[in-house]
């Protein structure tokens, strides 16, 4: 049994390593500093010069604007779940089946979706598009992460603050408190998942080879550039474009690592 | 070893001022339940309760488990309001108010005027400092001077003082269950209530820090008064003045303690004195 567990053990890790391993040998070579830090060229896509800082400034707005975006909605959709409605209700059965839907439709799903909706008010693809049709992809991530964690939360800890004469309202401010840490875990794993995702931008966000200056206009995103550039017939193209996934992997690791340590320190007030 | 107890309520610091009185509290006033009944999902848990509980006393209420001691105690400030399928049927006023029919923002106002020692010792997620600030910052108390001064006042109140001031700024979870529980304490008092509910606040300490609290709530009793269910005669015996004997719902006996332990009217109360059931 023992034996069984080393072995699936053995075989995750073996997938990671072969994964980061592949990406890293073909893109490590070509990534220099003109990559990440210039706008592609003329015929970038051909094999020209430039780099795609458009497509990693262009994933950060989006990623960013989307996790707040999302944690604006549901840390209150969280807070009346858990505080507001009573134990066992049937409209909170309800609404946490329906996030759970909502966790397991696909991204390109999304994608089409807001694609639909921008035709119906006749907008096009834009920086805000993406960002909205993100956000819808990671609220129900971050709704059901901190769920969890809300659950079982004590009903002391209420009872303490409404003993104090809290109101429901201004017992929030316990709530967010004592589930900190899984704010920052599902940021952590929402970002993860937005970075990644291309089917979703794909039709929303469009695509350009320069940074967005304004909500209204068309961005490049990470994952949509290495789709790109994986269809050039040119070796020399394909590699770029594991070249930006080593950026993509990068940025994913950085910000896992660093959302890491800053929750420890968010966990030190939490109640056993 | 209880020394810090008797340099602790009256010590010469002055009380410092603090809550803006929206809700006036004449020291006469009562806190009383008439014809009290409730339901939980059609079940009666409570049958016909008229308590009277009295001023700048220990009343415990004592009975077998599952008689609705825990229950009327959480009445007492609405938090059954959280249960799901209760119904309230009677009056208890406190004052000329009635806690029963309360409104959103009376309640918060009664709800400041009784305070809880919960069971198990619950900090709220943050500094110890906070702890005690948090109600006072929720009716409207700020200014780090004042605040400085009620934290103190009520560390001190709770004996808890001279054992966190230097740390007065980190997680209320690092303290010890006895600690978090006196905390707990401190955060209620801080709020200025007249009434203290405490359900079973000492079943999950140890004993030295069970005693502990015990004889703060003996303390406490010149400035507040004190509603306490246990489930431990002995510690009833120990430190009750006015006694509530509930069985099934129903409140059996009432009255003073020396009469309820040594003389009491009630078979069933004798009984249950006894130990013949529990």
């Amino acid at each position: 049994m023992k034996g069984l567990m080393y072995a699936s053990i053995a075989l995750v890790v073996y997938f990671v390593a072969s994964v980061v391993l592949s990406v890293f040998k073909r893109g490590i070579p070509l990534l220099s500093w003109e990559m990440v830090s210039s706008l592609p060229g003329g015929g970038f896509y051909m094999g020209g010069g430039g780099g795609f800082l458009n497509a990693i400034v262009g994933s950060l707005y989006i990623v960013g604007g989307a996790t707040i975006l999302g944690l604006v909605i549901s840390i209150p959709v969280v807070f009346y779940l858990n505080v507001y409605l009573k134990a066992g209700s049937r409209f909170g059965s309800i609404a946490r089946l329906a996030y759970d839907v909502l966790f397991g439709i696909p991204s390109i799903v999304y994608g089409a979706f807001g694609f639909t909706i921008m035709i119906y008010f006749g907008l096009r693809a834009s920086l805000l598009g993406g960002m909205i049709v993100v956000t819808l992809l990671i609220i129900p991530i971050f709704i059901r992460s901190m769920d969890e964690v809300a659950k079982t939360i004590p009903t002391e800890l209420l009872e303490a603050g409404y003993s104090l004469g809290s109101t429901r309202w201004e017992t929030i401010g316990i709530i967010v408190r004592q589930i900190a840490p899984a704010i920052a875990t599902a940021t952590l794993l929402s970002i993860g998942r937005a970075i990644g995702d291309a089917a979703g931008v794909m039709f929303t966000a469009g695509f350009s080879d320069r940074i967005p200056t304004s909500l209204t206009q068309q961005t490049a995103t990470l994952p949509l550039s290495v789709y790109f550039q994986l269809q050039s017939p040119s070796l020399e193209v394909q590699n770029r474009a594991y070249a930006a996934a080593v950026v993509l992997t990068f940025i994913v690791l950085t910000l896992s690592i660093g959302g890491r340590i800053i929750m420890n320190r968010f966990s030190r007030n939490k109640i056993q | 070893m209880f020394d810090f107890l008797h340099r602790n309520i009256t010590s010469s610091k002055e009380k410092p001022f603090v809550v803006n009185n929206k809700f006036p509290r004449p020291e006469n006033m009562r806190l009383t339940t008439h014809a009290l009944s409730i339901y939980i999902g059609g079940n009666p848990i409570l049958k016909h309760v008229n308590v009277d509980i009295p001023r700048n006393k220990i009343t415990c209420i004592i009975g077998p488990s599952g008689c609705g001691k825990t229950t009327l105690l959480r009445t007492f400030n609405r938090l059954v309001d959280t249960i799901e399928g209760v119904n309230i049927e009677g009056v208890v006023m406190l004052g000329d108010r009635n806690i029963v029919t309360a409104g959103a923002s009376e309640l918060t106002e009664i709800r400041r005027a009784i305070g809880l020692v919960p069971q198990r010792p619950c900090p709220l997620p943050m500094s110890i400092y906070d702890n005690i600030a948090y109600g006072c910052r929720i009716h409207g108390i700020s200014g780090r001077r004042k605040l400085d001064a009620i934290v103190e006042y009520y560390l001190r109140a709770v004996g808890l003082w001279d054992e966190v001031k230097d740390r007065l700024h980190t997680p209320a979870n690092k303290l010890s269950g006895g600690q978090q529980q006196r905390l707990c304490l401190a955060r209620s008092l801080a709020i200025e209530p007249s009434y203290l509910l405490a359900d079973e606040s000492t079943s999950a300490l140890d004993p030295i820090s069970s005693r502990t609290v015990e004889e703060l709530f003996v303390q406490l009793k010149k400035d507040y008064s004190i509603v306490m269910v246990t489930h431990t005669l002995r510690q009833a015996r120990r430190i009750a003045d006015h006694i509530i004997f509930m069985y099934l719902g129903e409140v059996i006996e009432e009255g003073d303690a020396d009469q309820v332990f040594n003389h009491p009217k009630h078979e069933l109360t004798q009984r249950y004195l006894d130990g013949a059931f529990s």
